[in-house]
């Protein structure tokens, strides 16, 4: 199998970088065994893989922050070593990382020269002036029209990322590692960041690019590598597989991709009912209902105010006016009584808004659950610990033992704990907030059969999701939002991507 | 980003939790110590001075128990030591003036209680970092003291209620029994209630813990209500021990307080640490200045000490920690 990418054509004879055969290992998992990978000149190399798969660490020995314990290092034929960070620099190796490096409080300018300022005449001091007009012509060769002396603090996520781009260029990046670029990116930010990769494509620089989404992969790429359990399964071109190989040599076998759901003939009695909610977060006349045993859809464009009316249902963003009847009462207050009366978040970040990372599996299972398991306010350890044991096997969670730290775990496997603490709770309706960001395809279908039973067994979800493929296949209905407002509503015959793409879009 | 590790290779925790090897680190090394003084000094291993260990480690504990939970939710509280000497002298006024001990603790656990509050609802309502609103609070409370006392100084209290200080019960002093008693409840409030679990949880991570369904807000008037009324503790006890009380008593208790939470393993970051350890930590801290004094080292010598002992102790905590970072 390893002999097709070879056998492919490449677009150069010699590949601008290669690495054969590197491998890496950390105390008891093998993050690397025998891969090989080389990136042609002005090419997009996909690099596919699960969580866990060695994606990251493959990045990371390609720009030197690990360093290889056994493999070879070509740049354009020649064996090279790459030691460190600055070897990589060096070769034109650039990694834009999902996390910025970006000081917020220094402008763009200040930014894409950090350490490599143009000195001034006065020793010890910086030429601003030419600081700033080799910004502007670094931003050009990139098509990025904006002031370099905007401080980055102010800048969007797509925005920043550009700079990082243009950091990148300014330091003659001709190979630029990009990890789920495109994760925080509205459709139309995503748009012009594929318009910049074709731009930089042309202009010879080669790209790996990192990505969890097929149409991404399929829209872009000249080239796959399938990484699976540190090892290279398999490269491809796009035109050569459909998706379902792709996902085949991902998983190692055939995942049912078919979204679980067992649709109810009738939907139960009203659990949910918002009428004209309006908040300073800048959602207005928002009005929604939701019935038990019924999965309701929000969509709309990334900032459009879905999160927003997911928090202020929740309590955990004030809100001007409107009404918000859950269970037939009016509610109002902070998260605690909105937990206490039966709603579940299930927060978009579950990282810093789900989780206490550093504590154990069982704290965080229980941690919404104490009033209930132990209503004489005493804690008892060992109870709860039984508690996240069954809960632990009810779904599923891949862990040693319920004292694992659940930083450690996987991030399929810390979205079963965020649900899994709502479960303890007893909770009625569940709000998801993008339940399967970063998580790979085996846990996200786990994820659904899990909220499909939620609602089979009465209970109620408001599932706000990008991936419009997610709401069609798994939602009874749908609101799609626009501009902080419900633009529309589609009933399960209307719920089809067009109409949530045609309904969310904004008319100039 | 991705996962390096796959979660099922990542050993399970040991039998014992992190917090129990921590504190058994603490009493190893509070042994070690009392080992050496036993060897260097005659007089160390006398009956009169191991009382008199603990009963000067009890006023720093009973100050540093209180701030240990507030410490675990990833705030401080500075103003303990401002809110003893308001405490005690206001205390020490109601005791003179009504001549009733009973009322003056009341007022005095109450008074403490109280300036706790008010930081709570600095750091919650006002949103104000509690290093900042209790610092502000510090200053506030000097002033307080300094304009209530103008240069005074209370003086001679009732024999009872000087018992409570300088007593003893069955050959140990009351302090330690009171010591004995805080230490119980403080740990089976950290350890064993739900509220304290919230404690932990909110220190771990705020933002989760408030879309965990925990009532954030309340759990921190209470941490810091909890920490005054402890201050408000303490500044009995020292009333009663020195039978005196002036407006500049507080200034030498903050520091050590917050040293003996520190050596105890209690994390700055919130979400990990223990009562218990606190306990240790003032213990070790009494322990050394002790052992300085039997030694004859110059008292001038305690401060640099006590700054070696809490910078190594916190170095070693992340050492030997393992899964934090």
């Amino acid at each position: 199998m390893s002999n097709a990418a070879l056998a492919i054509e490449p677009s150069s004879p010699v590949p601008l970088l290669e690495l054969r055969g590197i491998s890496k290992e950390f105390p008891g998992v093998k993050a690397l065994d025998d891969v090989s990978f080389a990136v042609y000149p002005g090419e997009v190399h996909m690099l596919l893989g699960e969580n866990g798969a060695g994606k990251s660490s493959l990045m990371k020995v390609l720009c030197g922050a690990y360093r290889a314990d056994a493999g070879e290092f070509y740049y354009k034929g020649e064996a090279v070593a790459i030691n460190s960070t600055a070897d990589a620099q060096k070769l034109g190796i650039a990694v834009i990382f999902q996390e910025f490096s970006l000081v917020p409080y220094l402008d763009i300018a200040q930014n894409i020269f950090l350490g490599r300022e143009p000195k001034g005449r006065i020793p010890g001091t910086i030429d601003r002036r030419r600081i700033l007009a080799d910004a502007t012509r670094v931003l050009d060769t990139i098509g990025f029209d904006i002031d370099p002396s905007t401080i980055v603090d102010k800048l969007g996520v797509a925005q920043q990322q550009m700079v990082e781009i243009a950091k990148a260029i300014s330091q003659n990046a001709r190979i630029l590692v990009m990890d789920e670029p495109t994760a925080a990116l509205s459709d139309r930010e995503t748009e012009l960041l594929f318009a910049l990769i074709a731009r930089l494509k042309a202009d010879g620089v080669s790209i790996v690019y990192i990505s969890h989404r097929m149409a991404e992969v399929f829209a872009l790429g000249d080239r796959i590598t399938v990484l699976r359990d540190g090892r290279r399964i398999d490269g491809v071109r796009p035109t050569d597989v459909t998706p379902d190989q792709l996902v085949r040599m991902m998983v190692g076998r055939n995942v049912d991709m078919t979204y679980p759901r067992h649709f109810a003939d009738k939907p139960g009695e009203l659990l949910l009912e918002v009428k004209g909610l309006t908040a300073p977060t800048g959602i207005s006349d928002i009005n929604i209902e939701v019935r038990r045993g019924e999965i309701v859809g929000l969509c709309g464009l990334v900032g459009s105010g879905r999160s927003e009316v997911a928090r202020a249902i929740f309590g955990a963003d004030p809100v001007t006016s409107g009404e918000i009847i859950f269970d037939g009462k009016t509610i109002s207050g902070e998260p605690d009584l909105a937990a206490r009366r039966g709603i579940a978040l299930i927060p978009e970040s579950r990282k810093s808004e789900g989780l206490a990372l550093l504590r154990s599996v069982s704290d965080n299972l229980v941690v919404s659950a104490l009033r209930k398991l132990f209503p004489s306010g005493l804690f008892d350890q060992r109870s709860a610990q039984r508690t996240a044991d069954s809960l632990i096997r009810q779904l599923r969670i891949a862990t040693p033992s319920a004292r694992q730290t659940v930083g450690l775990l996987s991030g399929g496997n810390q979205q079963k704990v965020v649900i899994g603490k709502w479960l303890a709770a007893g909770s009625k309706l569940f709000i998801f907030d993008e339940p399967t960001r970063g998580i790979d395809i085996g846990a996200k279908s786990e994820i659904f059969a899990l909220i499909d039973r939620l609602v089979a067994e009465g209970a109620a979800a408001l599932m706000i999701s990008s991936e419009q493929v997610e709401i069609c296949h798994v939602c009874d209905r749908a609101y799609v939002m626009r501009e902080g407002r419900i633009a529309g509503h589609l009933t399960r015959s209307e719920l089809t991507e067009e109409n949530i793409v045609r309904l969310g879009m904004h008319h100039a | 980003m991705t996962d390096i590790t796959k979660e099922a290779m990542v050993p399970p925790r040991s039998f014992l939790s992190q917090d129990a090897i921590q504190v058994f680190y603490r009493l190893l090394a509070a042994l070690l110590i009392c080992a050496v003084l036993a060897v260097l000094s005659d007089s160390f291993l006398s009956l009169g001075n191991i009382l008199n260990v603990l009963r000067q480690a009890s006023l720093t504990f009973f100050i540093a128990s209180g701030l240990t939970l507030v410490v675990l939710t990833a705030g401080l509280d500075l103003s303990v030591g401002a809110n003893v000497a308001l405490s005690a002298c206001i205390a020490g006024t109601v005791i003179h003036k009504t001549g009733s001990p009973a009322l003056g603790i009341l007022t005095g656990l109450a008074c403490g209680g109280i300036v706790g509050l008010l930081n709570g609802i600095m750091v919650t309502a006002l949103r104000i970092p509690s290093f900042i609103a209790t610092y502000g609070m510090l200053w506030v409370l000097n002033g307080l003291t300094y304009w209530y006392m103008a240069g005074e100084t209370l003086h001679g209290f009732p024999a009872g209620f000087r018992q409570i200080g300088s007593g003893y019960l069955f050959g140990l002093p009351i302090p330690v029994y009171l010591l004995l008693v805080f230490l119980g409840i403080g740990t089976l409030f950290a350890q064993r209630t739900i509220w304290g679990q919230e404690i932990y949880a909110i220190g771990a991570n705020p933002v989760a813990a408030r879309l965990s369904g925990i009532p954030v807000a309340r759990r921190l008037l209470l941490v810091y209500a909890v920490s005054g009324t402890m201050a408000g503790l303490a500044s009995i006890i020292f009333l009663s021990r020195l039978n005196s009380a002036e407006a500049d008593i507080g200034e030498s208790l903050t520091l050590p307080a917050i040293a003996a939470v520190l050596i105890g393993g209690t994390s700055l970051f919130g979400g990990v640490g223990t009562v218990f350890g606190t306990f240790i930590g003032a213990l070790i801290l009494t322990l050394v200045l002790n052992g300085m004094n039997l030694l004859s080292v110059s008292a001038n010598w305690q401060p640099l000490v006590t700054g070696v002992i809490v910078i190594l102790a916190v170095w070693l905590d992340m050492k030997t920690r393992r899964g934090t970072q």
